[in-house]
Protein backbone atom coordinates (compact mmCIF):
# COMPACT_ATOMS: atom_id res chain seq x y z
CA UNK A 1 0.00 0.00 0.00
CA UNK A 2 1.03 3.49 -0.91
CA UNK A 3 2.30 5.69 2.44
CA UNK A 4 0.11 8.30 2.29
CA UNK A 5 1.00 11.25 4.55
CA UNK A 6 -0.62 14.67 5.29
CA UNK A 7 2.66 17.27 4.78
CA UNK A 8 4.83 14.62 4.15
CA UNK A 9 8.02 16.78 4.53
CA UNK A 10 7.13 17.20 8.08
CA UNK A 11 5.83 13.74 9.27
CA UNK A 12 9.31 12.08 7.78
CA UNK A 13 11.85 14.48 8.08
CA UNK A 14 15.05 13.24 9.33
CA UNK A 15 15.30 12.95 13.56
CA UNK A 16 18.32 15.29 13.90
CA UNK A 17 16.40 18.41 11.50
CA UNK A 18 13.51 17.78 13.34
CA UNK A 19 15.60 18.73 16.67
CA UNK A 20 17.32 21.48 14.50
CA UNK A 21 13.42 22.82 13.38
CA UNK A 22 12.53 22.37 17.16
CA UNK A 23 15.58 24.49 18.77
CA UNK A 24 15.13 27.55 16.50
CA UNK A 25 11.04 27.48 16.95
CA UNK A 26 11.98 27.04 20.96
CA UNK A 27 13.92 30.01 21.41
CA UNK A 28 11.63 32.36 19.65
CA UNK A 29 8.63 31.27 21.36
CA UNK A 30 10.39 31.53 24.78
CA UNK A 31 11.35 35.18 23.64
CA UNK A 32 7.49 36.06 22.92
CA UNK A 33 6.26 33.91 26.10
CA UNK A 34 8.61 36.41 28.11
CA UNK A 35 7.82 39.73 26.53
CA UNK A 36 4.17 39.01 26.51
CA UNK A 37 3.28 36.82 28.90
CA UNK A 38 4.25 37.93 32.46
CA UNK A 39 3.01 35.65 34.42
CA UNK A 40 5.36 33.23 33.05
CA UNK A 41 7.97 35.91 33.17
CA UNK A 42 7.87 35.82 36.58
CA UNK A 43 8.36 32.19 37.19
CA UNK A 44 11.48 33.11 34.89
CA UNK A 45 13.03 35.28 36.85
CA UNK A 46 12.34 33.31 39.93
CA UNK A 47 13.95 30.79 38.73
CA UNK A 48 17.15 33.04 36.65
CA UNK A 49 16.06 31.81 34.03
CA UNK A 50 16.54 34.96 30.77
CA UNK A 51 15.17 33.92 27.18
CA UNK A 52 19.07 34.15 26.03
CA UNK A 53 19.90 31.27 28.44
CA UNK A 54 17.73 29.11 25.91
CA UNK A 55 19.92 28.31 22.90
CA UNK A 56 18.08 24.75 22.39
CA UNK A 57 16.31 22.21 23.11
CA UNK A 58 18.81 21.14 25.34
CA UNK A 59 18.43 24.11 27.50
CA UNK A 60 14.56 23.06 27.83
CA UNK A 61 14.86 21.73 31.54
CA UNK A 62 16.15 24.92 32.67
CA UNK A 63 12.56 26.55 32.39
CA UNK A 64 10.04 26.20 34.56
CA UNK A 65 7.10 24.12 34.61
CA UNK A 66 3.44 25.10 34.12
CA UNK A 67 0.75 22.95 36.01
CA UNK A 68 -3.29 22.96 35.69
CA UNK A 69 -2.70 25.49 39.43
CA UNK A 70 -1.40 28.09 37.52
CA UNK A 71 -3.62 27.85 34.89
CA UNK A 72 -6.15 28.80 37.62
CA UNK A 73 -4.59 31.41 39.25
CA UNK A 74 -4.07 33.16 35.49
CA UNK A 75 -7.72 32.59 34.99
CA UNK A 76 -8.91 34.29 32.42
CA UNK A 77 -5.93 35.85 30.44
CA UNK A 78 -2.85 35.88 32.95
CA UNK A 79 -1.05 33.28 30.04
CA UNK A 80 -2.27 34.76 27.13
CA UNK A 81 0.28 35.56 24.47
CA UNK A 82 -1.43 37.60 22.05
CA UNK A 83 -3.77 40.47 22.27
CA UNK A 84 -7.56 40.08 21.98
CA UNK A 85 -7.80 41.40 18.61
CA UNK A 86 -5.71 38.85 17.04
CA UNK A 87 -7.54 35.92 18.72
CA UNK A 88 -10.59 34.16 16.88
CA UNK A 89 -11.24 31.53 18.86
CA UNK A 90 -11.74 30.47 22.83
CA UNK A 91 -12.00 26.59 23.18
CA UNK A 92 -12.77 25.40 27.30
CA UNK A 93 -12.32 22.44 29.62
CA UNK A 94 -13.50 21.40 33.19
CA UNK A 95 -10.89 22.56 35.28
CA UNK A 96 -10.52 21.81 39.37
CA UNK A 97 -13.08 23.59 41.71
CA UNK A 98 -15.25 23.90 39.00
CA UNK A 99 -13.16 26.70 37.51
CA UNK A 100 -12.53 26.50 33.89
CA UNK A 101 -9.58 26.18 31.68
CA UNK A 102 -10.36 28.65 28.93
CA UNK A 103 -7.86 28.28 26.17
CA UNK A 104 -7.27 31.11 23.18
CA UNK A 105 -6.43 30.74 19.38
CA UNK A 106 -5.37 33.02 16.97
CA UNK A 107 -5.69 31.56 13.02
CA UNK A 108 -2.57 30.51 12.58
CA UNK A 109 -3.13 28.69 15.80
CA UNK A 110 -6.43 26.95 14.73
CA UNK A 111 -4.29 26.13 11.25
CA UNK A 112 -2.10 24.22 13.09
CA UNK A 113 -4.09 22.84 15.28
CA UNK A 114 -6.13 21.12 12.06
CA UNK A 115 -2.95 20.31 10.76
CA UNK A 116 -2.32 18.01 13.48
CA UNK A 117 -5.81 16.67 13.24
CA UNK A 118 -5.59 16.22 9.29
CA UNK A 119 -2.78 14.38 10.05
CA UNK A 120 -4.29 11.73 11.75
CA UNK A 121 -7.00 11.60 9.70
CA UNK A 122 -4.72 10.21 7.07
CA UNK A 123 -2.41 8.74 9.08
CA UNK A 124 -5.53 6.20 9.25
CA UNK A 125 -6.43 6.17 5.38
CA UNK A 126 -8.37 9.25 5.15
CA UNK A 127 -8.43 11.15 1.33
CA UNK A 128 -10.65 13.65 0.11
CA UNK A 129 -12.40 10.57 -1.01
CA UNK A 130 -13.34 9.95 2.19
CA UNK A 131 -17.00 10.52 4.31
CA UNK A 132 -16.12 11.65 7.94
CA UNK A 133 -18.21 11.50 10.53
CA UNK A 134 -17.47 13.91 13.92
CA UNK A 135 -19.58 12.57 16.63
CA UNK A 136 -17.29 14.13 19.12
CA UNK A 137 -19.54 16.89 20.89
CA UNK A 138 -19.01 20.23 19.20
CA UNK A 139 -18.58 23.51 21.25
CA UNK A 140 -15.99 24.67 24.25
CA UNK A 141 -14.97 20.87 23.60
CA UNK A 142 -12.14 20.47 21.45
CA UNK A 143 -12.58 17.09 20.02
CA UNK A 144 -15.91 18.64 17.55
CA UNK A 145 -13.89 21.77 16.32
CA UNK A 146 -10.60 19.63 15.89
CA UNK A 147 -11.56 17.02 13.58
CA UNK A 148 -14.06 18.96 11.77
CA UNK A 149 -11.18 21.11 11.05
CA UNK A 150 -8.96 18.30 10.00
CA UNK A 151 -11.33 16.56 7.84
CA UNK A 152 -11.98 20.04 6.04
CA UNK A 153 -8.45 20.08 5.62
CA UNK A 154 -8.15 16.56 4.24
CA UNK A 155 -11.06 17.38 1.74
CA UNK A 156 -13.07 14.69 3.05
CA UNK A 157 -17.16 15.12 3.54
CA UNK A 158 -17.87 15.97 6.69
CA UNK A 159 -20.52 14.98 8.87
CA UNK A 160 -20.79 16.96 11.77
CA UNK A 161 -23.30 15.00 13.96
CA UNK A 162 -21.50 15.62 17.29
CA UNK A 163 -22.64 13.69 19.93
CA UNK A 164 -25.50 11.96 21.26
CA UNK A 165 -29.16 10.59 19.16
CA UNK A 166 -27.11 7.57 18.41
CA UNK A 167 -29.82 6.25 15.84
CA UNK A 168 -29.53 9.39 14.00
CA UNK A 169 -25.56 9.08 13.73
CA UNK A 170 -26.51 5.36 12.66
CA UNK A 171 -28.95 6.55 9.99
CA UNK A 172 -26.38 9.36 8.46
CA UNK A 173 -23.35 6.55 8.92
CA UNK A 174 -25.57 4.64 6.65
CA UNK A 175 -27.42 6.54 4.14
CA UNK A 176 -24.46 9.07 3.54
CA UNK A 177 -21.42 5.75 3.63
CA UNK A 178 -19.71 7.48 5.94
CA UNK A 179 -16.41 5.47 6.15
CA UNK A 180 -14.69 7.15 8.98
CA UNK A 181 -15.95 7.87 12.42
CA UNK A 182 -14.51 10.05 15.02
CA UNK A 183 -15.58 10.36 18.81
CA UNK A 184 -14.78 8.71 22.01
CA UNK A 185 -13.84 5.29 22.09
CA UNK A 186 -16.91 4.92 24.57
CA UNK A 187 -19.26 6.57 22.45
CA UNK A 188 -17.70 4.28 19.41
CA UNK A 189 -18.42 1.32 21.73
CA UNK A 190 -22.15 2.62 22.30
CA UNK A 191 -22.82 2.95 18.62
CA UNK A 192 -21.70 -0.26 18.24
CA UNK A 193 -23.93 -2.17 20.55
CA UNK A 194 -26.41 0.29 19.05
CA UNK A 195 -25.91 -1.53 15.57
CA UNK A 196 -26.54 -4.50 16.72
CA UNK A 197 -29.53 -3.95 18.80
CA UNK A 198 -31.09 -2.22 15.52
CA UNK A 199 -30.21 -5.62 13.54
CA UNK A 200 -27.53 -3.77 11.08
CA UNK A 201 -24.77 -6.23 10.50
CA UNK A 202 -21.26 -4.29 10.46
CA UNK A 203 -20.57 -5.63 6.82
CA UNK A 204 -23.87 -3.06 5.68
CA UNK A 205 -21.78 -0.05 6.84
CA UNK A 206 -18.94 1.31 5.02
CA UNK A 207 -16.81 2.23 7.60
CA UNK A 208 -13.27 1.32 7.65
CA UNK A 209 -11.98 3.34 10.55
CA UNK A 210 -12.20 5.00 13.47
CA UNK A 211 -10.71 7.64 15.70
CA UNK A 212 -11.17 7.48 19.47
CA UNK A 213 -9.64 9.58 21.96
CA UNK A 214 -10.55 12.23 24.85
CA UNK A 215 -10.52 9.68 27.12
CA UNK A 216 -8.37 6.52 28.33
CA UNK A 217 -9.21 2.84 26.97
CA UNK A 218 -7.88 -0.52 26.62
CA UNK A 219 -6.23 -2.86 24.14
CA UNK A 220 -9.72 -4.93 24.67
CA UNK A 221 -11.47 -2.29 24.11
CA UNK A 222 -10.24 -2.16 20.72
CA UNK A 223 -10.54 -4.98 19.79
CA UNK A 224 -14.19 -4.99 21.35
CA UNK A 225 -14.98 -1.91 19.00
CA UNK A 226 -12.96 -3.01 16.15
CA UNK A 227 -15.29 -6.34 16.14
CA UNK A 228 -18.75 -4.26 16.45
CA UNK A 229 -17.72 -1.88 14.04
CA UNK A 230 -16.05 -3.48 11.25
CA UNK A 231 -12.99 -1.12 11.22
CA UNK A 232 -9.94 -0.57 12.62
CA UNK A 233 -9.67 1.87 15.75
CA UNK A 234 -7.19 4.29 16.04
CA UNK A 235 -5.84 5.59 19.15
CA UNK A 236 -5.70 10.27 19.42
CA UNK A 237 -4.32 12.16 21.90
CA UNK A 238 -4.53 15.71 23.17
CA UNK A 239 -4.98 18.49 25.62
CA UNK A 240 -7.68 21.81 25.51
CA UNK A 241 -4.50 23.29 27.17
CA UNK A 242 -1.91 22.28 24.40
CA UNK A 243 -4.82 22.69 21.48
CA UNK A 244 -6.73 19.79 21.31
CA UNK A 245 -6.79 16.65 19.80
CA UNK A 246 -4.07 15.95 17.68
CA UNK A 247 -1.17 16.60 20.07
CA UNK A 248 -0.02 13.33 18.63
CA UNK A 249 -2.11 10.25 16.66
CA UNK A 250 -2.04 6.44 15.91
CA UNK A 251 -0.56 5.05 12.64
CA UNK A 252 -1.55 2.31 10.53
CA UNK A 253 0.61 0.26 12.96
CA UNK A 254 -1.36 1.14 16.37
CA UNK A 255 1.70 1.00 18.70
CA UNK A 256 1.88 4.00 20.13
CA UNK A 257 0.93 7.46 19.22
CA UNK A 258 3.30 9.93 17.01
CA UNK A 259 3.54 13.41 18.33
CA UNK A 260 3.37 16.15 16.29
CA UNK A 261 7.07 17.12 16.88
CA UNK A 262 7.42 20.40 15.16
CA UNK A 263 4.51 22.34 16.99
CA UNK A 264 4.65 20.01 20.29
CA UNK A 265 7.91 19.07 22.67
CA UNK A 266 7.45 16.44 24.40
CA UNK A 267 9.68 15.19 27.52
CA UNK A 268 9.32 12.51 30.10
CA UNK A 269 9.89 13.88 33.45
CA UNK A 270 9.90 12.66 37.46
CA UNK A 271 6.82 13.72 38.56
CA UNK A 272 8.10 13.74 42.13
CA UNK A 273 11.56 15.32 41.46
CA UNK A 274 10.59 17.08 38.19
CA UNK A 275 14.17 15.80 36.52
CA UNK A 276 13.69 14.96 32.87
CA UNK A 277 14.21 11.39 32.57
CA UNK A 278 15.83 9.42 29.45
CA UNK A 279 14.06 8.03 26.61
CA UNK A 280 11.71 4.91 27.14
CA UNK A 281 11.89 5.77 30.84
CA UNK A 282 8.17 5.50 32.11
CA UNK A 283 7.03 9.17 33.89
CA UNK A 284 5.16 12.40 33.67
CA UNK A 285 4.55 13.67 30.19
CA UNK A 286 5.31 17.32 29.74
CA UNK A 287 4.66 19.41 26.48
CA UNK A 288 5.82 22.53 25.01
CA UNK A 289 4.13 24.56 22.87
CA UNK A 290 6.50 25.41 19.92
CA UNK A 291 4.53 28.00 17.46
CA UNK A 292 1.24 28.56 18.87
CA UNK A 293 0.80 32.33 19.57
CA UNK A 294 -2.22 33.25 21.88
CA UNK A 295 -2.00 30.14 24.29
CA UNK A 296 1.58 28.90 24.08
CA UNK A 297 2.12 27.19 27.13
CA UNK A 298 5.80 25.98 27.86
CA UNK A 299 6.49 23.04 30.20
CA UNK A 300 2.80 22.35 30.61
CA UNK A 301 2.62 19.15 33.01
CA UNK A 302 -0.03 16.93 31.71
CA UNK A 303 -0.02 14.83 34.59
CA UNK A 304 -0.09 12.02 32.55
CA UNK A 305 2.05 8.95 32.79
CA UNK A 306 3.46 7.34 29.56
CA UNK A 307 6.46 6.62 27.75
CA UNK A 308 8.17 7.75 24.68
CA UNK A 309 10.05 5.82 22.12
CA UNK A 310 11.93 7.27 18.77
CA UNK A 311 12.11 3.76 17.45
CA UNK A 312 11.75 3.80 13.74
CA UNK A 313 8.32 3.06 12.75
CA UNK A 314 6.98 1.20 9.78
CA UNK A 315 4.41 3.91 8.68
CA UNK A 316 7.95 5.95 7.85
CA UNK A 317 6.56 8.65 10.05
CA UNK A 318 9.89 9.69 12.10
CA UNK A 319 7.67 11.50 14.83
CA UNK A 320 8.45 10.31 18.38
CA UNK A 321 5.76 8.17 19.86
CA UNK A 322 3.94 7.95 22.99
CA UNK A 323 2.45 4.91 24.51
CA UNK A 324 -1.19 5.13 25.64
CA UNK A 325 -1.20 6.97 29.34
CA UNK A 326 -0.71 4.95 31.73
CA UNK A 327 -2.35 6.43 34.54
CA UNK A 328 -2.00 9.95 36.52
CA UNK A 329 0.21 11.32 38.52
CA UNK A 330 -2.39 13.55 40.62
CA UNK A 331 -5.82 12.16 41.39
CA UNK A 332 -7.54 12.91 38.42
CA UNK A 333 -9.96 10.61 36.87
CA UNK A 334 -11.60 10.80 33.63
CA UNK A 335 -15.01 9.76 33.40
CA UNK A 336 -17.13 9.58 30.58
CA UNK A 337 -14.47 11.61 28.83
CA UNK A 338 -14.68 14.44 31.24
CA UNK A 339 -12.09 15.31 33.68
CA UNK A 340 -13.11 15.03 37.72
CA UNK A 341 -10.77 15.35 40.82
CA UNK A 342 -11.97 14.51 43.94
CA UNK A 343 -11.57 17.72 45.48
CA UNK A 344 -14.78 19.26 43.11
CA UNK A 345 -16.56 16.62 44.92
CA UNK A 346 -15.37 17.89 48.02
CA UNK A 347 -16.47 21.21 47.43
CA UNK A 348 -19.84 19.97 46.73
CA UNK A 349 -20.56 18.17 49.93
CA UNK A 350 -19.19 20.98 52.10
CA UNK A 351 -21.58 23.41 50.46
CA UNK A 352 -24.72 20.83 50.48
CA UNK A 353 -23.68 20.75 54.25
CA UNK A 354 -22.09 17.03 53.96
CA UNK A 355 -18.94 16.02 56.18
CA UNK A 356 -16.18 15.09 53.10
CA UNK A 357 -16.69 11.16 54.00
CA UNK A 358 -17.04 9.61 50.56
CA UNK A 359 -16.36 6.94 48.44
CA UNK A 360 -15.92 7.04 44.33
CA UNK A 361 -16.63 3.45 42.43
CA UNK A 362 -15.76 3.77 38.52
CA UNK A 363 -17.10 0.84 36.82
CA UNK A 364 -17.31 0.00 33.47
CA UNK A 365 -20.72 -1.95 32.15
CA UNK A 366 -21.27 -2.44 28.54
CA UNK A 367 -18.31 -0.16 27.88
CA UNK A 368 -19.48 2.92 29.21
CA UNK A 369 -18.43 4.45 32.79
CA UNK A 370 -20.51 4.11 35.70
CA UNK A 371 -19.80 6.81 38.32
CA UNK A 372 -21.21 6.24 41.68
CA UNK A 373 -20.64 8.35 45.35
CA UNK A 374 -21.35 6.99 48.40
CA UNK A 375 -21.44 9.56 51.53
CA UNK A 376 -21.76 9.32 54.84
CA UNK A 377 -24.93 10.86 55.92
CA UNK A 378 -25.09 12.83 58.89
CA UNK A 379 -27.50 11.42 61.87
CA UNK A 380 -29.34 14.80 62.00
CA UNK A 381 -30.06 14.51 58.25
CA UNK A 382 -31.18 10.87 58.81
CA UNK A 383 -35.09 10.46 57.98
CA UNK A 384 -37.74 7.77 58.44
CA UNK A 385 -38.59 7.52 54.68
CA UNK A 386 -37.55 5.66 52.16
CA UNK A 387 -38.72 8.82 49.96
CA UNK A 388 -37.00 10.94 52.29
CA UNK A 389 -33.52 9.44 51.94
CA UNK A 390 -33.85 9.34 48.11
CA UNK A 391 -34.79 13.08 47.65
CA UNK A 392 -31.43 13.70 49.43
CA UNK A 393 -29.34 11.28 47.36
CA UNK A 394 -30.91 13.04 44.33
CA UNK A 395 -30.95 16.92 45.38
CA UNK A 396 -26.99 15.62 45.68
CA UNK A 397 -26.54 14.23 42.77
CA UNK A 398 -27.90 17.10 41.23
CA UNK A 399 -25.43 19.71 43.08
CA UNK A 400 -22.55 17.56 41.60
CA UNK A 401 -23.57 17.55 38.02
CA UNK A 402 -23.96 21.91 38.51
CA UNK A 403 -20.20 21.61 39.05
CA UNK A 404 -18.58 17.94 37.59
CA UNK A 405 -21.24 18.81 34.23
CA UNK A 406 -21.65 14.60 34.65
CA UNK A 407 -24.37 12.92 36.94
CA UNK A 408 -23.32 10.74 39.33
CA UNK A 409 -24.80 8.22 41.20
CA UNK A 410 -25.35 9.22 44.90
CA UNK A 411 -25.52 6.48 46.90
CA UNK A 412 -26.19 7.84 51.01
CA UNK A 413 -24.48 5.54 53.35
CA UNK A 414 -24.51 5.28 57.45
CA UNK A 415 -21.78 7.15 59.15
CA UNK A 416 -18.41 5.73 59.88
CA UNK A 417 -19.27 2.90 57.42
CA UNK A 418 -16.64 4.05 54.12
CA UNK A 419 -13.92 1.72 55.27
CA UNK A 420 -10.92 3.48 56.44
CA UNK A 421 -7.64 1.56 55.82
CA UNK A 422 -4.96 3.41 58.62
CA UNK A 423 -7.82 6.26 59.08
CA UNK A 424 -7.96 7.21 56.02
CA UNK A 425 -10.63 6.26 53.66
CA UNK A 426 -10.03 5.05 50.26
CA UNK A 427 -11.46 7.59 48.09
CA UNK A 428 -11.30 6.06 44.68
CA UNK A 429 -12.17 2.56 43.66
CA UNK A 430 -11.57 1.96 39.71
CA UNK A 431 -12.62 -1.01 38.65
CA UNK A 432 -12.75 -0.08 35.12
CA UNK A 433 -8.72 -1.55 34.57
CA UNK A 434 -8.02 1.18 32.10
CA UNK A 435 -4.56 0.63 31.52
CA UNK A 436 -3.57 -2.88 30.61
CA UNK B 1 -49.78 10.66 74.12
CA UNK B 2 -46.75 9.36 72.23
CA UNK B 3 -45.50 5.84 70.72
CA UNK B 4 -41.93 6.11 69.67
CA UNK B 5 -40.43 4.04 67.11
CA UNK B 6 -36.91 3.52 66.57
CA UNK B 7 -35.84 4.27 62.74
CA UNK B 8 -32.50 2.52 61.92
CA UNK B 9 -30.54 3.01 58.77
CA UNK B 10 -29.81 -1.18 57.63
CA UNK B 11 -27.21 -1.10 54.62
CA UNK B 12 -28.38 -3.48 52.53
CA UNK B 13 -25.62 -6.18 53.45
CA UNK B 14 -25.33 -9.64 54.12
CA UNK B 15 -26.01 -10.19 58.32
CA UNK B 16 -26.74 -6.12 58.60
CA UNK B 17 -30.23 -6.77 60.26
CA UNK B 18 -29.01 -10.06 62.41
CA UNK B 19 -26.66 -7.85 64.04
CA UNK B 20 -28.93 -5.67 65.24
CA UNK B 21 -31.90 -8.06 66.75
CA UNK B 22 -28.85 -9.89 67.84
CA UNK B 23 -27.76 -6.47 70.08
CA UNK B 24 -31.04 -5.94 71.11
CA UNK B 25 -31.66 -9.54 72.40
CA UNK B 26 -28.80 -9.59 74.43
CA UNK B 27 -29.81 -6.74 76.33
CA UNK B 28 -33.56 -7.97 76.54
CA UNK B 29 -35.16 -6.24 74.41
CA UNK B 30 -38.49 -7.56 73.22
CA UNK B 31 -39.93 -6.69 69.61
CA UNK B 32 -43.29 -5.98 69.38
CA UNK B 33 -43.41 -4.90 65.76
CA UNK B 34 -41.45 -4.39 62.67
CA UNK B 35 -41.34 -3.29 59.60
CA UNK B 36 -38.91 -2.63 56.99
CA UNK B 37 -38.83 -0.26 53.64
CA UNK B 38 -36.22 -1.27 51.24
CA UNK B 39 -34.51 0.02 48.07
CA UNK B 40 -31.79 -1.82 46.50
CA UNK B 41 -28.90 0.08 48.04
CA UNK B 42 -30.62 -0.01 51.45
CA UNK B 43 -33.08 -0.22 53.94
CA UNK B 44 -35.11 1.63 56.80
CA UNK B 45 -35.74 -0.72 59.59
CA UNK B 46 -38.81 0.32 61.76
CA UNK B 47 -39.02 -1.02 65.67
CA UNK B 48 -41.77 -0.90 68.19
CA UNK B 49 -39.75 -2.29 71.29
CA UNK B 50 -40.45 -3.05 75.09
CA UNK B 51 -37.39 -1.03 76.08
CA UNK B 52 -37.34 1.50 73.82
CA UNK B 53 -34.31 3.86 75.99
CA UNK B 54 -32.24 0.90 76.16
CA UNK B 55 -32.56 -0.16 72.72
CA UNK B 56 -31.42 3.64 71.30
CA UNK B 57 -29.03 3.72 73.61
CA UNK B 58 -27.44 0.59 72.89
CA UNK B 59 -27.53 1.05 68.86
CA UNK B 60 -26.29 4.32 68.63
CA UNK B 61 -23.19 3.11 71.29
CA UNK B 62 -22.57 0.63 68.66
CA UNK B 63 -23.16 3.32 65.84
CA UNK B 64 -26.08 2.45 64.43
CA UNK B 65 -27.31 5.29 62.77
CA UNK B 66 -30.90 5.83 64.27
CA UNK B 67 -33.30 8.06 64.98
CA UNK B 68 -36.62 8.11 67.09
CA UNK B 69 -39.65 9.01 65.81
CA UNK B 70 -43.16 9.83 66.80
CA UNK B 71 -45.82 7.88 65.55
CA UNK B 72 -49.28 7.06 66.27
CA UNK B 73 -50.73 4.06 67.85
CA UNK B 74 -53.81 2.67 67.45
CA UNK B 75 -55.88 -0.52 68.91
CA UNK B 76 -58.14 -2.14 66.29
CA UNK B 77 -60.79 -4.66 67.09
CA UNK B 78 -59.98 -8.06 65.17
CA UNK B 79 -62.56 -7.84 63.17
CA UNK B 80 -62.98 -7.11 59.79
CA UNK B 81 -63.25 -3.59 58.59
CA UNK B 82 -61.87 -2.23 61.69
CA UNK B 83 -58.49 -1.03 60.06
CA UNK B 84 -60.49 0.33 56.71
CA UNK B 85 -63.15 2.62 59.12
CA UNK B 86 -59.63 3.97 61.23
CA UNK B 87 -57.91 4.75 57.56
CA UNK B 88 -61.41 6.37 56.45
CA UNK B 89 -61.48 8.60 59.34
CA UNK B 90 -57.89 10.28 58.57
CA UNK B 91 -59.41 10.33 54.84
CA UNK B 92 -61.94 12.30 55.74
CA UNK B 93 -59.64 14.89 57.69
CA UNK B 94 -57.28 14.87 54.66
CA UNK B 95 -54.45 13.19 56.52
CA UNK B 96 -51.66 12.26 54.77
CA UNK B 97 -49.98 9.15 55.49
CA UNK B 98 -46.06 8.17 54.72
CA UNK B 99 -46.39 4.46 56.15
CA UNK B 100 -48.05 2.21 58.25
CA UNK B 101 -47.50 -1.12 59.98
CA UNK B 102 -49.38 -3.66 62.06
CA UNK B 103 -49.47 -6.11 64.78
CA UNK B 104 -50.90 -8.36 67.05
CA UNK B 105 -50.63 -8.52 70.91
CA UNK B 106 -50.07 -12.25 72.43
CA UNK B 107 -52.17 -10.99 75.93
CA UNK B 108 -54.92 -8.78 74.31
CA UNK B 109 -57.15 -10.33 70.82
CA UNK B 110 -56.31 -7.11 69.57
CA UNK B 111 -54.32 -6.07 66.31
CA UNK B 112 -52.97 -2.08 66.51
CA UNK B 113 -51.87 -0.30 63.56
CA UNK B 114 -48.24 1.89 63.63
CA UNK B 115 -49.19 4.98 62.10
CA UNK B 116 -46.58 7.66 60.71
CA UNK B 117 -48.24 10.33 59.47
CA UNK B 118 -47.93 14.15 58.76
CA UNK B 119 -49.37 15.72 61.42
CA UNK B 120 -49.59 13.06 64.72
CA UNK B 121 -51.93 15.46 66.76
CA UNK B 122 -54.36 16.07 63.93
CA UNK B 123 -54.62 12.14 63.35
CA UNK B 124 -54.58 11.02 66.98
CA UNK B 125 -57.89 13.62 67.60
CA UNK B 126 -59.65 12.54 64.52
CA UNK B 127 -59.30 8.31 65.64
CA UNK B 128 -60.09 9.40 69.14
CA UNK B 129 -63.42 11.11 67.94
CA UNK B 130 -64.60 8.03 66.34
CA UNK B 131 -64.16 6.32 69.14
CA UNK B 132 -60.41 4.18 68.65
CA UNK B 133 -57.73 3.99 71.35
CA UNK B 134 -54.39 4.91 70.81
CA UNK B 135 -51.38 3.33 72.75
CA UNK B 136 -48.43 4.90 74.04
CA UNK B 137 -44.99 3.42 74.94
CA UNK B 138 -46.26 2.73 78.65
CA UNK B 139 -48.67 0.33 76.70
CA UNK B 140 -46.56 -1.57 74.70
CA UNK B 141 -44.41 -2.39 77.67
CA UNK B 142 -47.21 -4.32 78.75
CA UNK B 143 -48.18 -5.64 76.15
Amino acid sequence: MEKRYFQKEIETMPVEEIKKLQSEKLVKQVKHVYENVPYYRDLMDKKGVKPEDIKGIEDLHKLPFLTKADLRDAYPYGLLAKPLKDCVRIQSTSGTTGKRVVAFYTQHDIDLWEDCCARAIVAVGGTNEDVCQVAYGYGLFTGGPGLNGGSHKVGCLTIPTSSGFTERQIMFMKDLEATILCCTPSYAAYIGETIKEMGISPDELPLKAGIFGAEPWTEEMRRGIEKSLGIKAYDIYGLTETSGPGVSFECEEQTGMHINEDHFLAEIIDPETGEVLPEGSKGELVFTALDKEAFPLLRYRTRDICVLSRKKCSCGRTFIKMSKPMGRSDDMMIIRGVNVFPSQIETVLLSEGYQPNYQIVLDRVNNNDTFEVNVEMNPEQFTDTVSGVTAMEKSLAEAMKTVLGINPKVNLVAPKSIVRSEGKAVRIIDKRKLHD
Amino acid sequence: MSLKQLTIFVPNEQGSLVSITETLAKHNVNLRALSIADTEEFGILRLIVNDTKTAYETLKEEGYLIKLTDVVGVKIGDEPGKLSKALAVLDEKNINMEYLYAFMSRTEKHAYVVLRVADNAAAEKALEDASFHMITDADVCKL
